[in-house]
């Protein structure tokens, strides 16, 4: 009947012959601290904090004062700043409505940004009507639409999203139409001749295809999408309540005149980002386990 | 050795006849239009192994396009069982050049991918037979492997129980083995060719490699060069089934002697013509 009953053997390939099965399941978080990159990462930093306290204290101990560093107050002094405001809730309320923000453009422009990636990547007609319109609006930086925004949008809130929005939008968009038409061509004409409908060709090959670029772009759009969110909190003065979003608390730090203050500001940005990107990392390396495998 | 009295058309019946009538395919637009294929006739005989030998660029994968129906001819028709041609049809199954399989799916959802979307056969029955053909092509044990996790032996091991499992009347294999090093190349060879042996589904096989031609053909097929026609058809009366040590016989070598030779001079007009468009140009 099929032609599986009758069985000529496989060749055998002795040089291919790798054991590929997995070894012990070890946590992430255990392979992190046994590798050797996060012990120089480790070091690294401690030795950057080091430098930057001993360079901002010279002037303190020996009179020279080290060029550019010396301004800065030292980490110890930044950290006691921090400790200090740690228990304040509006320093936490900053957090919190940056953070709101950032994640409200960002998620708008993948609900939006994606699908509009992908109809311009399979549809010529799309293609040809928005696109043009769209690589002149896309060299325009976010700030520059804060006036607009300001105008267009009925409250603070709304205009600093919609800011944010674009920051990720338009990098999502360009990610997501080169990595649709960058799929190899033998996948779709392979499963055409399987049989696929134009959606399984969408769904099966396009989609999963493109996920690397959406990653790719996610990751990319969240960092300017902070970027964005913070200098449309400095412009608009942080909204009318207490604590407005870290951007403020930095712009407000500096009118107070607390530099070590400042720059708590700006570390806790670093972080906020390094965290929101290694959300997107982690989330992409679940959808893609295709890629998860080096 | 088993003897096998099979003849390269003994065992006709039920199998399926490719025919290309005078096909044409031209590209480019009407001032800067070159013809990749001109007036080419062949016909794939039911049960046989047609290879098809031609220099690279010669329009070789064009050709392999219209068959699958992936592209249009200009001029001409190709029928499967006496039916036109109109487009891509899990009837006509291709292996590609270097790999095709999708790398978001395991071995196992690759071979099952086919029959699962088009859902004319129950489940477990498509299970079923994916497990049987990945057995018999040795990769049982990695069915749960993602592509890039497999050898380049394994990936075209993996895409032909894809191809076999979708029960195509023809198989058209587009340089399949391209990539592989001397030793796998040869161990798929011999792979190929039994599985071929066993059931003789009408094959249409491309490849650049001549020794590897003769290797597995019924009907070997030397093209021209462009416009690519069908320059010369030999009959390769190797017994079957095969093993590479009629390579090194007296016929083997003579079927090579001619086919180089034809090749040669193929190239040498090429190589003619592109001269003298140099020496126009130098002067």
């Amino acid at each position: 009947m099929s032609e599986a009953d009758k069985t000529p053997n496989a060749p055998v390939e002795r040089e291919t012959k790798v054991d590929v099965r997995a070894p012990r399941k070890r946590s992430e978080l255990e392979k992190a601290i046994s590798s050797k990159s996060f012990w120089r990462g480790v070091v690294a930093l401690i030795g950057f904090v080091l430098l930057w306290e001993v360079c901002s204290r010279m002037e303190q101990w020996t009179g020279v004062e080290v060029p550019w560093i010396g301004k800065v107050p030292p980490p110890t002094e930044v950290l006691a700043a921090w400790t200090e405001i740690f228990w304040f809730a509006g320093y936490w309320e900053s957090w919190y409505l940056s953070t709101g923000r950032v994640f409200a453009g960002f998620i708008a422009a993948m609900v939006l940004g994606i699908p509009f990636g992908l109809c311009l990547a399979v549809n010529r007609y799309f293609h040809d009507i928005f696109f043009p319109p769209f690589e002149v609006l896309r060299p325009i930086p976010p700030l520059a639409w804060v006036p607009a925004s300001i105008v267009f949008w009925p409250t603070t809130e709304l205009s600093i999203a919609f800011v944010t929005f674009l920051g990720a939008f338009f990098t999502i968009v360009i990610n997501v139409l080169g990595g649709a038409k960058s799929i190899d061509i033998r996948f779709l004409r392979a499963a055409q001749s399987m049989g696929a409908t134009q959606w399984d060709l969408f769904r099966k090959i396009i989609l999963p295809g493109t996920l690397p670029s959406i990653f790719t772009g996610a990751a990319v759009g969240m960092g300017i999408t902070w970027e964005v969110v913070l200098a449309g909190e400095m412009i608009s003065g942080g909204g009318q309540q207490g604590g407005g979003g870290l951007g403020f608390f930095i712009w407000s730090s500096y009118m107070g005149g607390t530099v070590a203050q400042v720059i708590v500001g700006m570390i806790s940005i670093g972080i906020a980002g390094y965290l929101s990107s290694s959300l997107i990392r982690y989330i992409g390396s679940i959808s893609m386990p295709w890629r998860r495998l080096f | 050795m088993a003897t096998n009295t099979e003849t390269s058309t003994g065992s006709a019946k039920g199998k399926a006849t490719l025919e290309l009538k005078n096909v044409n395919r031209t590209f480019g637009t009407e001032w800067a239009r070159e013809e990749i294929i001109k007036d080419f006739t062949l016909t794939v005989n039911p049960g046989e192994l047609t290879v098809i030998v031609g220099p690279s660029g010669c329009g070789k994968s064009t050709l392999v396009n219209l068959v699958a129906g992936f592209d249009k001819p200009d001029g001409g028709e190709i029928l499967l069982n006496g039916q036109k041609i109109t487009g891509p049809g899990h009837d006509r199954m291709v292996v590609f050049q270097e790999t095709a399989l999708i790398p978001w799916q395991t071995t196992r959802e690759n071979v099952v991918f086919g029959p699962k979307l088009r859902g004319d056969r129950k489940t477990a029955e498509i299970e079923a037979e994916a497990d049987r053909l990945l057995n018999k092509v040795g990769l049982a044990e990695f069915k749960e492997k993602y592509p890039i996790q497999l050898s380049g032996g394994m990936q075209r091991r993996a895409e032909l129980a894809r191809a076999m499992i979708n029960h195509p009347l023809v198989m058209i294999m587009d340089e399949p083995f391209r990539g592989l090093d001397a030793m796998s190349r040869e161990l798929m060879q011999e792979f190929f060719v039994r599985l071929f042996e066993e059931n003789r589904r009408t094959n249409l096989f491309v490849t650049s490699e001549v020794e590897e031609a003769i290797f597995l053909a019924d009907r070997l097929v030397i093209l021209s060069n462009r416009p690519t026609s069908v320059r010369e058809v030999i009959d390769i009366k190797l017994p079957r089934p095969r093993d590479f040590h009629m390579l090194s016989s007296p016929e083997a070598f003579e079927y090579k002697r001619q086919t180089m030779e034809i090749l040669h001079e193929e190239a040498m007009k090429s190589f003619n013509r592109t001269d003298r468009a140099f020496k126009s140009a130098a002067e």
